[in-house]
């Protein structure tokens, strides 16, 4: 995979590929994703995100690149770079979109053709990390961007939920996904697990805690951590804002360094 | 859903005219073939699930862009409340194919569809309430549904024309997030039916109402009335000091703004509450366990203007056609 082919593939270049799924909807997987992405490049790495959430993009506004567009190049479409290094870049349905607000109706054949589209045409360069969101679901984009990923050979997949037993068992779903597909499974975060109360510092468990790593466990796969409800985190995601940059002593970003840190070790011990 | 596609060449007859594919203007366009090979005129089924649903007084739709807001949560807390009636029945029917959640929610995990002459039967939570869900034809919670869309659309339309409900005041159907197969399978296939109206969910932060506003064209761009937004989640007030902390800040207005600009109802907000997540949980009604917080009055009064909503909708499309509805408990 290291050495770079000639021609149109653009995804040979890339040495891993990392999906965050999860079959819950607003469990955090772009959060989820974003953060891993930020984290690899402080961790000196060149990092691509594909957001492949067509109906629901949410990538360009958590790093508040609303109005960026698209450019062409004759190999393809360029990514839009997040900082000036031009060591992190995304690509997104968002940057196609005239207006915001337009609501991308589409049913599955075209969504597949989309992301085939997204998946071969666009210009990663020398990437050592690719980043792919995905929409909530088992269905047509996720079996498509696995399909087309086959002989790519991806680190695995990311698994995100939150800790009630609702979100637990969209979850569970997915791990069956992930094994019908021979994904493997890197892992599964808990995300909102618990909400320390500004005034009093006192722990609520608004979503209940520990159904991930109950999760993990029963599945036997490794649970990469748990990610406190953190207003903070949620502020900066809105404005677009690095929250590993802004707020990096508290125990969210503890968290989520040690998630990353273990994806960095995890893809080390592979051959 | 306009039959004549956008991109389509001028004087293009519509693809489900009888003349697509044939017409002059149809020389050269790239879909000509698909057009003359496809049955013509609207799909069947459409009339059959009016037939099957003429019984239902009210039908709702609960949507949203964005996931993890509480769609499901809501649906099963508005069924709730509408059977707190006794003289209505209800029933709930959940078009989320590759998450159901509805099941576990309404304490009906693992409960089994019943065949009968008549059509599925569906799981009854209660005596006025029923359930039909996907849930319910799997084997297990591991069993993951990895279908593409095509697949999603014949089982959506399955549940709306062979689902034996009987008769029914209200219908509430709870929809996966997204605007893309189920959204448009509802839509298509409820044409003729007449949906009352959709309740559209969000959550305060600007990142689920850039979902949620397509959301909302989507409705517009299919003709589905929208009965309003509600936002869930807004605001969490501490158990130990009774401070209220916003972890989903609305940085943008929230919910209430977004309805303004767009034009549509604001129904209200609902606090989060730990409690709500719990009773989902367990599937138990929240408006039942915990009948004096505030979440449930502000659920009681969402669910009254819904109900008003549907009365006033259906005594509009009265006195529009000039007849009554053809419900026998009408009199």
């Amino acid at each position: 995979m290291s050495a770079p082919m000639a021609g149109t593939d653009h995804l040979s270049h890339i040495e891993h590929v990392i999906l965050v799924l999860s079959g819950k909807g607003g469990v955090g997987k772009s959060t989820v994703a974003t953060q891993i992405a930020l984290g690899l490049r402080h961790a000196g790495k060149k990092v691509g995100l594909l957001d492949l959430d067509l109906c629901g993009p949410s990538i360009p506004r958590m790093f508040n690149l609303q109005n960026q567009d698209i450019h062409q190049c004759p190999e393809g479409w360029l990514p839009v770079f997040v900082d000036k290094d031009q060591h992190l870049s995304v690509m997104s349905i968002a940057f196609l979109l005239e207006d915001a607000n337009d609501a991308i109706v589409w049913r599955g054949p075209k969504k597949t053709a989309m992301i085939k589209q997204f998946l071969s045409d666009v210009v990663w360069r020398d990437l050592e990390y690719l980043v792919i969101d995905t929409p909530p679901g088992t269905s047509d984009e996720h079996i498509s961007v696995v399909e087309s990923l086959k002989s790519y050979n991806p680190d695995g997949a990311v698994l995100v939920t939150t800790p009630q037993a609702v979100a637990v068992g969209d979850v569970r779903r997915e791990l069956t996904f992930c094994k019908k597909t021979h994904i493997p499974v890197i892992g599964i975060i808990e995300n909102m697990s618990g909400f320390v109360c500004p005034h009093c510092t006192e722990c609520t468990n608004i979503f209940s805690k520990g159904g991930g790593e109950a999760l993990a466990k029963q599945f036997h796969v490794p649970f990469l951590g748990c990610i406190p409800l953190d207003p903070k985190l949620t502020h900066c995601l809105e404005q677009g804002k690095n929250f590993l940059e802004v707020y990096n002593d508290t125990p969210t970003h503890k968290a989520l360094d040690a998630v990353i840190e273990r994806l960095i070790r995890i893809d080390r011990d592979l051959p | 859903m306009a039959d004549i596609p956008t991109d389509a060449p001028e004087h293009c007859p519509g693809t489900a005219s009888d003349d697509a594919g044939k017409a002059a203007a149809c020389q050269g366009c790239p879909n000509q073939n698909v057009c003359t090979v496809l049955p013509k005129g609207p799909d069947p089924a459409v009339a059959e699930i009016k037939e099957r649903l003429s019984c239902v007084k009210h039908k709702i739709v609960v949507l949203s862009g964005k996931g993890g807001v509480g769609k499901s949560t809501f649906t099963a807390h508005l069924a709730h409340g509408l059977a707190t009636d006794h003289t209505k029945q209800v029933g709930v029917l959940d078009v989320d194919i590759c998450g159901p959640s509805i099941p576990r929610i309404l304490g009906v995990e693992g409960e089994q569809v019943h065949q009968s002459g008549s059509g599925w039967s569906p799981v009854y939570v209660d005596d006025n309430l029923s359930v039909m869900s996907i849930g319910f034809l799997l084997g297990g919670p591991d069993d993951a549904v990895i279908w593409r869309g095509p697949k999603k659309n014949g089982l959506i339309k399955q549940f709306l024309r062979d689902v034996d409900w009987g008769e029914m005041d209200f219908l509430v159907i709870d929809t996966p997030p997204g605007t893309s197969d189920e959204h448009l399978s509802v839509a298509q296939y409820l044409k003729e039916s007449q949906i009352d109206g959709a309740v559209i969910i969000t959550t305060p932060q600007e990142l689920a109402l850039l979902d949620v506003r397509k959301e909302v064209n989507f409705c517009r761009k299919v003709e589905m009335p929208i009965i309003g937004v509600v936002e869930n989640m807004s605001g969490f007030v501490c158990p130990k000091c009774k401070n209220e902390s916003q972890i989903f800040p609305p940085t943008t207005g929230g919910g209430e703004k977004m309805a303004a600009d767009m034009d549509v109802k604001f129904l209200g907000k609902l606090p989060l509450d730990p409690r709500i997540g719990k009773c989902c949980d367990e599937g138990k009604s929240f408006l039942t366990e915990v009948p004096d917080s505030p979440a449930t009055q502000a659920y009681t009064q969402i669910i009254n203007k819904i109900v008003d909503h549907c009365n006033k909708f259906v005594a509009s499309k009265e006195t529009e056609t000039g007849e009554k509805m053809e419900v026998g408990s009408s009199s």
